[in-house]
């Protein structure tokens, strides 16, 4: 929870946010043109789409399952009965006038979503609801200076509109809800998450009240926040927007305001007031959806494993950290690549390498864990050298960096650079009374009570090896050596 | 439930219909007869009944998700008052 001070005392944000995911499908919710984004202008609109009169709806089954799949992976309540109804409104890229929604039967209830917060605290965040729904199409205002330029083809994609309850309070939360909502859908394979191409967009709404209070303030809808930075950027200036207008006396309207990406402001959209009376009414084209519970206790059957879940395993089964187990769960891609480091070898060293090094790398150089310089398998060829102790850690960093450079794998580069650990005591030994011969009078220093001298000793010693003595083997033998036994 | 002329003028404005001021009344009139006629269906007791999205007894047919429509930009567009490179064009939308 975040708490602003204002001048007169602590105010609490409230926030619940409106995500449009577009569904995965081959075909358009209603018609059975394509969805494939960044196509010719209009190449894949139907006469449905263009809503050319007489034309009808037909509902693509597809886009039913992946909702349903999509409400059981967010643990929620599925309607086996939902009805569509028309939402009116006025613009160029809607051509039927209305956009075929779900309002008082939506196909999905109430669900859940948990966030696991960096302080190591669970959130739960109700779903309120999820629907289906028609996307509008895509409007161009900079091409002409007098004219707008429609493409219809987003027309018709199917979306779900997902709400939450207004359970968030800081901008925070909204980010890790935005980011475990769009791993959900991810891992579901029912929305690919890409908030760039406008294929997950999301709404805030924001109140605030002081601190203590139970009642809901008035809220603002915030529209146009495209990405998670954005979402939280938007929430931090509006809350401190409505604490100055509350604080001076004044009141909030609710209204709705758009994201001003360029200022980093949020502005008044100028809409007349009566733009969200959109008079719904069950649309006469189509017949309520009766869902048959065979068909949806099958979707569940073969849900995969979602990232609670992923996440649980990977703390009993490899003995994960419970931060370090939400980061590797966080995208699958990462969770898969994870698991085949740490095939038949010590989850904890893999999940190390994994976050540490491995992740080090890839934002260093820009890139995603799909286009990794290094592949799992040669990862845990790695990871495999250090449990032989053939490589030290800090030689296995050595390794790993040219591995990132070169391609190469672990026993490849070992083998090349001759940089083997020495594992043999009695190598060891040789250079430890070799470097002890050779420094008497501080060897007499360390044992009169000068216990610092330690590292110096290990530091010859790993000079004069080029830094190939195992660290444990050395210092065990340092140990030894020095607690008195004639050198 | 009547409708007087302050709603006639939201709803038609709503609906993008002009009508004139000086008809608003008129139209009133004949949409609280139409009402009072539906209003009718009150007397019926419908205790205990859910209420229905449709008449009809039959559900909701759907269709496999194939891609057979599309790739006719100029079929689309044939009737369009104004275009360009295959976008409809219309004018200014400022927000």
């Amino acid at each position: 929870m975040t708490i602003l001070q204002g001048a007169t005392g602590e105010w609490e944000m409230v926030i619940g946010l409106e995500v449009h995911a577009q569904v995965i499908s081959n075909a358009k919710l209603f018609s059975a043109a394509a969805t494939t984004f960044g196509a010719a202008p209009n190449a894949q609109v139907s006469l449905v789409d263009a809503a050319f009169p007489g034309m009808l709806p037909v509902l693509n089954e597809k886009c039913i399952e992946q909702a349903v799949r999509t409400g059981l992976g967010l643990k929620a309540q599925i309607n086996l009965t939902s009805v569509f109804d028309r939402k009116n409104y006025f613009y160029a890229d809607l051509p039927a006038g209305y956009q075929i929604s779900q309002f008082t039967q939506p196909i999905v209830g109430k669900g859940e979503i948990l966030l696991d917060m960096p302080d190591g605290v669970t959130r739960c965040i109700g779903i309120t609801r999820l629907h289906l729904e028609q996307d509008a199409g895509k409007s161009m205002h900079d091409q002409s200076p007098s004219e707008t330029f429609v493409d219809l083809n987003r027309a018709g994609v199917a979306l779900m509109e997902i709400v939450s309850e207004p359970d968030m309070r800081s901008g925070e939360e909204a980010g890790a809800y935005l980011k475990k909502l769009r791993a959900i859908l991810r891992y579901l394979g029912t929305c690919d998450g890409n908030m760039e191409e406008g294929s997950m967009r999301c709404d805030v709404n924001l109140s605030m009240r002081r601190k203590g209070e139970t009642a809901f303030g008035t809220r603002c809808e915030i529209k146009n926040v495209n990405s998670i930075r954005f979402v939280q950027q938007a929430i931090e200036y509006e809350s401190h927007r409505q604490v100055e207008v509350l604080e001076s006396g004044g009141t909030i309207i609710q209204e709705t305001r758009l994201w001003d990406t360029a200022k980093g402001i949020t502005r008044t959209m100028r809409s007349k007031e009566d733009a969200h009376d959109y008079r719904y009414f069950p649309d006469p084209d189509l017949l309520p959806l009766v869902l048959d519970p065979a068909f949806v206790e099958n979707i569940r059957q073969h849900l995969p494993e979602l990232p609670d879940d992923k996440r649980a395993r990977f703390i009993t089964y490899y003995g994960l950290k419970p931060y370090d187990a939400s980061v590797l769960v966080a995208e699958k891609a990462t969770a898969d690549f994870f698991e085949l480091v740490a095939a038949g070898r010590d989850g904890k060293l893999a999940a190390n390498w994994v976050t540490v090094e491995l992740f080090g790398a890839l934002n260093k150089r820009g890139k995603t864990i799909e286009e990794s310089p290094v592949s799992a398998e040669a990862l845990g060829g790695l990871v495999d050298l250090i449990s032989a102790q053939i490589l030290s850690g800090r030689m296995a960093k050595e390794v790993f960096e040219a591995m990132v450079e070169t391609g190469q794998s672990a026993a490849q580069i070992v083998e090349e650079r001759g940089l083997k650990q020495v594992t043999d005591s009695g190598a060891i030994e040789k250079e430890v009374d070799a470097i002890l011969a050779a420094n008497g009078d501080k060897v007499a220093e360390y044992r009169s009570g000068k216990d610092k001298l330690f590292g110096f000793f290990v530091g010859q010693v790993m000079k004069a090896t080029e830094g190939k003595a195992n660290p444990a083997l050395l210092n065990e033998l340092l140990k030894k050596k020095l607690s008195g036994s004639a050198v | 439930m009547t409708i007087d002329q302050k709603t006639v003028a939201k709803i038609a404005s709503l609906a993008r219909l002009k009508i004139p001021v000086e008809e608003q009344n008129a139209v009133a009139g004949e949409l609280n007869k139409i009402l009072a006629w539906v209003e009718q269906l009150n007397e019926v007791d419908v205790e205990g009944i859910e209420p229905l999205a449709n008449v009809n007894d039959a559900f909701l047919r759907a269709r496999p998700d194939v891609v057979t429509e599309g790739g006719s930009a100029q079929d689309i567009l044939a009737n369009a008052p104004s275009q360009t490179a295959d976008f409809f064009t219309v004018p200014k939308v400022v927000e």
